[in-house]
């Protein structure tokens, strides 16, 4: 346990790299690369022996690490020096830590805001005993939220098993039809009652989440989340009406 | 006209979103812009004390009413929820997107030194950021940029009002 908190202390092998170069009190426009290599190395032995999938972000930078190392090692060659210009090969990767730096900086700044739903609040508490749909404390939702919904349909089926042999005969148009009348019945119906509490399968989950993204496109059907419950709620839009109820929408 | 200051706070405190100083002369039609400017400054004003629970904040382009941060540990009693947190891998693709906007997935990613594929798509789903367009390059990559939502949470007026990259960078050395 106390290692992941050690390895969570860094957001990325740029930030291990700082950390460092921090730590010895190096001057980041002139790293001694192969003191710092080795440090990094040692690091990213302990994370590989941790996790495995966090050490393959932690490999690339270890490999430019090295290749610059080795660049550092070599001489240059009598014809390059005499072109005089050229470029420190540790250049970029100062640009990429100092980049990074700057962004360390940009978090910081973010992070002391006063942040909605932590330091501040807006109106519009309301307790969670009540789980009636009045217009107000409804937000419509966007597709992210269906689909979201829709996994959840998804994860819940898994757990019946079963094979499918009928050739039962399933059109978009019929689960339109069959979610319209219980509309025309109810006005409402909840996101999930629509799936079923029975046995449901894959065909049918399709075909109804496609009926309910058809039916929205139309402007037949409003999709509304309780902001508190979470509850994800249909209504019927009524033929003219809605655009006098929903006009600003 | 009169009693206008008292229909500004009207108007705002009914207001779920903040109030742009737009759309409340649209709707106060009949008095100029300067004098419900005047109206706005001087209920920001008389909001402002700590003695207050709520004051009148200046975000995402209009005002809306907040309660002020010291009162926070209560109102987050009230609402039994924990804290609204963003982690501080999102932060930093977020902090990127803001700064560099629009802004690709391959320089958000550059600049981390990681993939930030979950992170943004997190960040959409969060509705923070948003997709603005396509970059005409070959392949048309995505481009991303922050929301009206994103000042929201931040509680900023605009974009303007971070802390340009040279001050960042002043404020290091």
């Amino acid at each position: 346990m106390d290692y992941e908190i050690r390895l969570d202390q860094f957001q990325g092998p740029l930030d291990l790299l700082l950390f460092l170069i921090r730590k010895n009190k190096i001057d980041i426009y002139d790293i001694p690369i192969a003191h710092i290599a080795g440090q990094y190395w040692e690091y990213m032995e302990i994370i590989q022996a941790l996790d495995l999938d966090k050490a393959g972000e932690y490999l690339v930078l270890a490999a430019t690490l090295l290749h610059l190392k080795s660049r550092m090692l070599l001489p240059v060659p009598k014809d390059e020096e005499q072109g005089g210009e050229e470029e420190d090969p540790r250049a970029e990767l100062v640009r990429h830590l100092l980049e990074h730096q700057v962004l360390k900086n940009v978090v910081s700044v973010l992070e002391s805001r006063s942040l909605l739903e932590r330091d501040v609040f807006k109106r519009g508490f309301h307790d969670e005993g009540e789980k009636t749909f009045p217009e107000g404390q409804l937000a419509e939702m966007g597709v992210f939220d269906l689909i979201e919904a829709l996994a959840k349909v998804i994860t819940e089926s898994r757990g019946t098993k079963q094979l499918e042999i009928d050739l039962e005969k399933i059109s978009l148009a019929d689960r339109i039809n069959e979610i319209m009348e219980i509309l025309a019945e109810n006005k409402t119906v909840g996101f999930y009652d629509l799936f079923g509490d029975t046995p449901i399968t894959k065909k049918q989950i399709v075909y109804t989440f496609l009926s309910i993204l058809e039916l929205t496109r139309l402007r037949m059907i409003r999709v509304f989340q309780d902001l508190s419950s979470g509850v994800i709620q249909i209504f019927l839009v009524e033929a003219g009406k809605h655009q006098a109820e929903y006009g600003a929408a | 006209m009169e009693n206008l200051k008292a229909i500004v706070e009207a108007l705002i405190f009914a207001s779920e979103t903040p109030l742009t100083l737009e759309k409340l002369t649209a709707v106060l039609e009949e008095v100029e812009k300067k004098t419900i400017r005047a109206c706005l400054e001087e209920l920001v004003a008389e909001y402002d004390g700590e003695t207050k629970g709520f004051y009148l904040a200046e975000v995402a382009g209009g005002y809306h009413f907040r309660t002020r941060n010291e009162w926070s540990g209560w109102v987050q009693r009230l609402k039994k929820g924990k804290p609204a947190t963003l982690s501080a891998v999102m932060l930093e693709a977020l902090a990127i997107t803001a700064y560099r906007q629009p802004v690709l997935k391959a320089e958000i990613d550059s600049i981390r030194g990681v993939d930030s594929g979950g992170t943004i798509r997190k960040l959409l789903e969060k509705k923070l950021i948003r997709i603005v367009g396509r970059k005409d390059v070959p392949g048309h990559p995505i481009l991303y940029g922050t929301t009206q939502r994103f000042l929201d949470v931040f509680n900023l007026k605009d974009l303007s009002e971070l802390p340009t990259l040279r001050e960042l960078k002043e404020l290091q050395e």
